[in-house]
């Protein structure tokens, strides 16, 4: 239930009350554009300091990680629904841009099919695994996951199986050639990335402050009481299903054309960990919070890997620190000292 | 908009919580629910506004039969409550819990809202503005920015009215509204629940500050374990010797009284 520990409010200086009741300042820019600019000077940033095609490589999987986990925010973060089969609409975006392609289907239009597909499959499964709340909605979550990561190490007539297929098609070089830029592959490939996370982040940050993302971070602290409100829960849940397994998805179709190589480990179970926990240790509540936590979850094992031997017992123990230190991720973490600090 | 409870109940493991509860509210009049603690104020409430499916009876407005209908469609057809137990949102602002009782009046759709277009961002201030006007309402304006989890209970309490009044509902149900509150700012929500119910909204109120029923209720129910032992205008309540013997005891029937004269 909502609402507990709220009974008593603590007493604060005048001067903070003044602060807290002035109107938000009247901003030129809307939230979701501002986003957009944040990411895209970052991703520039990134670009600004690169200096080879490895950090390019590793860069373009932080962004295509960050527009997943963004999915996971608005369904976690703001609906406080927990997934832990989203690797498998980030396999389907994935294997589709693989497999399209083969039977004469041009990339772009395959990326959008499967897109699709997950989008699809998300709205019919949504309904049902929706009426399920806490634990029980990551296990069948879970089990779908399950079903999909089955599919595509079973079949492998269409997926090459446990080996994983060669996605063969678009390169973002074109992309870039067409307006006479030439790039090399890896950073072709880590401007197109950056700039979907770019937007995805911008789409996210528009919902949240919008009447639809008002319905589901009420869904979030009481659906009871939202339903009071008129909210259909049943709906706006399914909805944020939709639109994070979407998310997913396009982060599945990049990964494909990006590496130009996928296997079933994509739809893996530990992969949809690696989303939430990503989510989790950046903090959930936003997009910046996807973000931090995929560049360290990304990043860190790369780093890591000098220890080889201790990798997964450095990464499990930050993990535990933050969890027991902060455990709203680290963002919000940092806003709060911030935000001390100033008053 | 009137509402009519006919012969309502439910059981939880053969416990008859609501039993065979009948009565009927009228727009522009407090009708308040009374009784001891447990004898199934809340439940009732829970029943009327579909969190709960009544295993028997029927709720009607204005003589539609809604029962059992889902909580979100209750409200579309002009329902609105507050919690006992207090439902608000804590992660949001005080503006921004008020801003979701907007939902049904919002009319950007989903798209809009994900690319930011004009249409979403026009939604939302008509919101802000409605919710305001809310907030200085229930007295909470100063409060707007502050996040709900900081707010005392007596403030959310009203917070909660606030976020219900703007929804627009013609039928309005209060679970104990001024629990909380000091004596100063029970009057208000006094005043305010007052003023509500001369708009010409039906007010459903439960309370247990007999001052404040006494005062501004025009019907009272009485229920005790699950059934209504009494039902009548203030003055008939306050004299039931049944009401007296199951509820209100000589302590209360003297807090009654010394209403009365106020």
């Amino acid at each position: 239930m909502a609402g507990q520990g709220t009974t008593t409010a603590p007493q604060e200086s005048g001067r903070e009350m003044q602060a807290r009741t002035e109107p938000a300042r009247r901003r030129v820019i809307g939230p979701g554009l501002r986003t957009f600019l944040i990411f895209a000077v970052l991703v520039g940033l990134g670009a600004l300091i690169f200096p080879s095609s490895y950090f390019y490589r590793v860069g373009t999987l932080v962004w295509i990680n960050t527009l997943a986990v963004t999915g996971i925010v608005v369904l976690l973060g703001y609906v406080g629904l927990v997934s832990l089969g989203h690797a498998g609409f980030f396999a389907i975006g994935a294997y589709a841009t693989a497999i399209l392609p083969n039977y004469g289907i041009p990339s772009p239009l395959a990326m959008l099919a499967g897109v699709a597909l997950a989008g699809l499959l998300a709205l019919a499964v949504g309904r049902p695994i929706l009426k399920l709340s806490g634990y029980y909605l990551a296990i069948a979550t879970l089990g779908l996951g399950m079903l999909i990561w089955m599919v595509l190490s079973k079949e492998a007539w269409l997926t090459g199986g446990p080996d994983g297929m060669v996605v063969s098609g678009m390169n973002a070089r074109n992309l870039f050639k067409m307006v006479g830029l030439k790039l090399k592959s890896a950073e072709a490939w880590y401007w197109v990335a950056g700039f979907a996370a770019a937007i995805g982040a911008a789409i996210a940050v528009n919902l949240a402050g919008s009447p639809s993302g008002r319905a589901l971070r009420a869904i979030h602290d009481s659906d009871v009481a939202a339903r009071s409100l008129g909210v259909d829960v049943a709906k706006a849940k399914s909805r944020a299903f939709v639109i994070s397994a979407l998310y997913a998805a396009v982060a599945g179709a990049l990964l494909a054309l990006a590496n130009g190589y996928i296997t079933p480990e994509t739809g893996g179970f530990m992969h949809s960990v690696e989303m939430v926990t990503m989510a989790v240790l950046g903090g959930a509540s936003s997009v910046f919070g996807a973000l931090v936590g995929a560049l360290i979850l990304t990043a860190l094992p790369q780093v890591l890997t000098v220890f080889a031997d201790y990798e997964h017992m450095v990464l499990g123990g930050i993990m535990v620190l933050t969890m027991i230190a902060m455990r709203r991720g680290l963002v919000p973490f940092i806003v709060d000292l911030w935000n001390r600090r100033k008053s | 908009m009137s509402l009519d409870i006919d012969g309502i109940g439910i059981a939880f493991g053969g416990i008859k919580a609501v039993d065979d509860v009948s009565f009927t509210a009228r727009p522009g009049e407090v009708t308040s629910i009374i009784g001891p603690n447990g004898a199934g104020k809340t439940t009732l409430f829970n029943l009327v506004s579909g969190v709960y499916r009544a295993s028997a009876g029927r709720v009607r407005i204005d003589g539609q039969d809604v029962t059992g209908l889902p909580g979100h469609a209750l409200a579309r057809r002009g329902m609105a409550r507050t919690f006992q137990n207090l439902q608000v949102f804590p992660q949001m602002s005080a503006l921004d819990n008020v801003m979701t009782g907007c939902h049904m009046q919002e009319k950007s759709n989903l798209l809009a809202d994900l690319l930011g277009l004009a249409s979403a961002h026009r939604e939302t201030a008509r919101s802000r503005d409605a919710a305001m006007a809310a907030l200085q309402r229930a007295g909470l304006a100063e409060l707007a920015h502050r996040p709900a989890s900081e707010m005392s209970y007596g403030q959310l309490k009203r917070l909660e009215i606030a976020r219900a009044l703007v929804t627009g509902c013609t039928i309005l149900l209060l679970d104990e509204p001024a629990a909380g509150c000091n004596a100063v700012e029970t009057r208000e929500v006094d005043d305010l629940i007052h003023a509500i119910a001369a708009e010409g909204k039906t007010v459903v109120l439960i309370e247990h500050d007999m001052r404040m029923v006494m005062r501004i209720s025009s019907h009272i129910v009485v229920l005790d374990q699950g059934r209504k032992i009494a039902e009548g205008g203030p003055e008939e309540i306050r004299n039931n010797p049944h009401v007296i013997a199951a509820y209100l005891g000589a302590h209360g029937a003297a807090e009654a009284e010394a209403a009365a004269h106020v």
